[in-house]
C-alpha cells in the first residue's frame, strides 16, 4: 500500500522546504518525519519520499543505509540503544547489555518475542559523564544500574514510554551545577538528582521530542 | 593562576527553567546581541573574536578568528554559518549541556556571528540521537523569533537572520565539517576533498563557516568583554578564554566543569573531578576524546633543550603540562575536546584499545581504502590479541597498519584512528606484548549477532 504522511506532517514538509535553497537538503528531515509515522523506512516510504522531493529511489536508499538511525527493516515498538563505547564500558556498560539480553530474551540486533523492544548496541552517545547509559526511543537514561534499568523497562512495558521518560529520563542531569573552586561548574553526582527528575516531568517542548511512534 | 570570579559559559545552567527566553533574559541573555547589532560594526566584532584567541572547541583547535578571516565571498554569493552539534567523539559530552540548559546562549552567539560574517542563515547540525536537544533548540528559536531577535529585522536592523536546526541520523563522521555539509545537503555523510575549504565553497556551494557549539556560545562573552580581556582569562599564550571540560571514566565525580584554558590534567582529575574512583592509582588518561593519544601519568616530559616549548615542565609528569592546543601538540597528543577519559590500574589497555578501534571500524564512512580496511584490520588484530590467538609480531602489525593509514585518506578520520593506536602501543607496549602471549582473560566477548547488526543493518 502506498505510503502518505498525515496532513499535519505534509505541512511540516512544506515548512522544511522553505529552510533550504535546494530540495534535496530536506531529505534527512523528511525521512525522520516518515520514520516517526511509520516506524521504519519501508520501500513504500522510499517511493513516497522520491516522489515528494523529486529524487531517485537509489539516492534515498543510499542515504538511508548510511545512517544508523534510519531503520530499513521493521523494529519493535521501542528501540533500546546500549552504549558500549569506552566511557560507558569503564562504568559497567557490558553488565547493562548483559542484563538487557537476559531480561528481553534477545541479543543486540533482535527484538523481544512480544515485539515490544528491539535491542541495539550503540557507539558513543555523548553522555560519557553519566555512564553507563541507554537511549530508549528519543530519551536518554543515564547513571544506570541494573535495578534502575529494571524499573525503567517495567514502567515502559506497563505504562508506556512517556511515563518511563517522565519518571526516569535524566535529560540534562549533568547540568545541575554545584559551586566549587570559586565558581567552576561541577555536575550533579549520580544517580539522577531531584532536579533532573523534575526536569523530566515537564511536558516535552514539542511533539517531536515525545518519542511518538504512531 | 587566577580563577574566574564568575562562570561565563555555564552561568545560566543553574537557573530555574533557564532554557526559556524570559528566564534567560532576566539573567542577561541577548543584551550583547542587541548592543552588537544596533551599535557595532561587523568588522569590529570579527576583530574581537580574532583577538580572543579562541581555539575551535570541536577538537581541531583551529583559531576561530582566523577561520572567519578566510571568508572572501564573491558578488552574489551568500555566506552561511553552520554550527557543528554532531558531538560524537567518544568521551565528549559538553555541547549537549549548552543546547539543553542554555539554548539561548547558542542562539545569541549565532545571531552575533551571522551579523559579523554577513550571513543570513545559520544551520545547527545536531546529532540525530539528541532529539531532546533538537526540541529544546527549536522551542528557543521560536521564542527568539517571536521576540524579534530573529527574522527579517532582528533587533530592528536591516539584516535578516534565521537559525534552523537540522537533525543528523547517526554517523560520527558527520562531525567532520565537509561530511557535515554533505549531510546537510541531504547526502551520505562522506567527507569532501579539501581544498576548496568550506570558507570558499561550503554548503550549497557557498562560502561557509563551520564552528563548534561551544565556540559560537563563547561569542557573546567575547564581544561583551572584548577579545583581549576574554583571551586573558586563559593561562596560555595564543589560546584564550574559558572552556567546558568534561571527565568520564574512573573518577569520583564525572561531569562537566568550566575552567580557564591551561589548567593541568592533574588539576582536572583531582581538584575538579574528585580524584580517581576509590582512590586507586591512575593508569592512563585519554585527554580530549578518543582520537587524542593517551597520556601516561608515569611518563616524564623529556624536554631538556631550553628552546623546547615544554622545557618549563621538563622532568614533570605528562599530566602536569597545562592543557592547551599547542602544549598538547608538543607533548605528542592533542587537546581535542578537553573531555578526558580516566582509567585506573584495573584497565587492560589492549582491551580499552580494542573498544575504541571497534568504534572507528563502525564509524569509518568507507570512502577511502586505507581507512575502511585499516580500521577493520586493526580490530581483527586486537580481537586476536585479546582472545589469546595473537603473536608478538601482531604488535608491530598494529603499528604498521596505523602508519599506512596516516595521511593517506580524504579526511582526518584515519589519522584520528591511527594516532591513538600508535600512542597506545608506544606507551603500553609491554601490555600489548603480554597480550600477544597470554591474551586478555575475561576481556573478550565475541558476539556475532552484534557484528551482523553493525554490518548488516537491523
Amino acid at each position: 500500500m502506498a505510503f502518505a504522511l498525515t496532513p499535519e506532517r505534509e505541512q511540516e514538509v512544506d515548512d522544511i522546504l522553505t529552510r533550504y535553497p535546494e530540495r534535496r537538503a530536506a531529505l534527512l528531515p523528511v525521512l525522520w518525519l516518515c520514520q516517526r509515522q511509520n516506524g521504519w523506512i519501508s520501500p513504500e516510504v522510499v517511493e513516497y519520499v522520491a516522489e515528494r522531493l523529486g529524487l531517485s529511489t537509489a539516492i534515498i536508499k543510499g542515504v538511508v543505509t548510511f545512517y544508523t538511525m534510519f531503520f530499513d527493516e521493521p523494529v519493535g515498538e521501542n528501540v533500546i540503544w546500549v552504549c558500549r563505547t569506552l566511557s560507558c564500558d569503564l562504568r559497567g556498560g557490558k553488565s547493562i547489555q548483559d542484563h538487557l539480553e537476559n531480561k528481553l530474551g534477545c541479543t543486540p540486533g533482535h527484538t523481544s518475542s512480544d515485539g515490544k523492544f528491539t535491542l541495539l548496541k550503540a557507539e558513543c552517545l555523548a553522555a560519557c559523564g553519566q555512564a553507563p547509559m541507554v537511549q530508549i526511543n528519543d530519551y536518554y537514561y543515564e547513571n544506570l544500574d541494573v535495578e534502575q534499568l529494571d524499573r525503567i523497562i517495567d514502567v515502559h512495558a506497563s505504562k508506556g514510554g512517556e511515563a518511563a521518560a517522565a519518571e526516569f529520563s535524566s535529560f540534562a542531569s549533568f547540568g545541575v551545577p554545584q559551586g566549587s573552586r570559586d565558581g567552576s561548574v561541577t555536575s550533579a553526582p549520580p544517580p539522577p538528582s531531584k532536579e533532573a527528575v523534575r526536569l523530566a516531568s515537564q511536558p516535552p517542548p514539542s511533539a517531536d521530542a515525545t518519542g511518538e511512534e504512531s | 593562576m587566577s580563577e574566574p570570579t564568575k562562570r561565563l559559559l555555564t552561568s545560566r545552567y543553574g537557573i530555574e527553567e533557564g532554557w526559556k527566553l524570559a528566564n534567560a533574559e532576566r539573567a542577561g541573555a541577548y543584551e550583547v546581541a542587541r548592543q552588537a547589532l544596533t551599535t557595532r560594526q561587523p568588522a569590529d566584532l570579527k576583530e574581537q573574536v580574532k583577538k580572543a584567541n579562541i581555539r575551535g572547541r570541536g577538537g581541531a583547535g583551529f583559531p576561530a578568528g582566523v577561520k572567519w578571516g578566510f571568508l572572501n565571498p564573491h558578488d552574489g554569493e551568500r555566506v552561511y554559518l553552520v554550527i557543528n552539534a554532531d558531538e560524537s567523539e567518544p568521551g565528549t559530552f559538553k555541547d549537549r549541556s549548552i543546547m539543553d540548559l542554555d539554548p539561548h546562549r547558542l542562539i545569541e552567539g549565532a545571531i552575533i556571528s551571522c551579523f559579523a560574517i554577513d550571513a543570513h542563515v545559520a544551520y545547527i547540525y545536531v546529532r540525530g540521537e539528541l532529539a531532546f536537544s533538537v526540541a529544546r533548540l527549536e522551542q528557543a528559536i521560536a521564542e527568539a523569533r517571536q521576540a524579534g531577535y530573529l527574522g527579517e529585522r532582528p533587533f530592528g536592523i536591516d539584516h535578516a537572520i534565521d537559525v534552523y536546526v537540522h537533525s543528523g541520523a547517526g554517523a560520527y563522521i558527520c562531525g567532520e565539517e565537509t561530511a557535515l555539509l554533505n549531510s546537510l545537503e541531504g547526502k551520505r555523510g562522506e567527507p569532501r576533498l579539501k581544498p576548496p575549504f568550506p570558507a570558499v565553497k561550503g554548503v550549497f556551494g557557498m562560502p561557509t563557516i563551520v564552528n563548534n557549539v561551544e565556540t559560537i556560545a563563547s561569542v557573546p562573552d567575547i564581544v561583551e568583554m572584548g577579545g583581549d580581556a576574554w583571551s586573558a582569562l586563559g593561562r596560555l599564550p595564543g589560546d584564550g578564554g574559558v572552556r567546558i571540560y568534561g571527565v568520564s571514566g574512573h573518577v569520583k565525580n564525572p561531569g562537566l566543569f568550566e575552567a580557564p584554558v591551561g589548567i593541568t590534567m592533574r588539576e582536572l582529575i583531582d581538584d575538579y573531578a574528585g580524584g580517581v574512583l576509590g582512590g586507586r592509582p591512575l593508569k592512563a588518561v585519554i585527554p580530549g576524546g578518543s582520537s587524542t593519544p593517551v597520556l601516561d601519568p608515569g611518563r616524564k616530559v623529556d624536554a631538556p633543550d631550553e628552546g623546547h616549548p615544554l622545557h618549563k615542565w621538563h622532568g614533570q609528569s605528562e599530566i602536569d603540562v597545562p592543557m592547551g592546543v599547542d602544549t598538547y601538540r608538543a607533548l605528542g597528543t592533542m587537546l581535542g575536546t578537553c573531555c578526558a577519559i580516566v582509567m585506573d590500574d584495573t584497565v587492560n589497555m589492549v582491551e580499552a584499545c580494542r573498544n575504541l578501534m571497534r568504534f572507528y571500524k563502525h564509524e569509518s564512512c568507507g570512502q577511502c581504502t586505507p581507512c575502511r580496511e585499516g580500521t577493520g584490520w586493526l580490530v581483527d588484530v586486537l580481537d586476536n590479541l585479546c582472545a589469546g590467538r595473537g603473536t608478538p609480531e601482531d604488535v608491530d602489525l598494529l603499528v604498521n597498519i596505523s602508519n599506512n593509514m596516516m595521511g593517506n585518506t580524504i579526511c582526518a578520520f584515519a589519522d584520528g584512528t591511527a594516532m591513538p593506536m600508535l600512542g597506545m602501543v608506544q606507551k603500553f607496549r609491554e601490555e600489548f606484548m603480554d597480550a600477544a602471549i597470554n591474551g586478555v582473560p575475561d576481556g573478550i566477548r565475541h558476539d556475532d549477532s552484534v557484528r551482523s547488526m553493525v554490518e548488516g543493518g537491523a
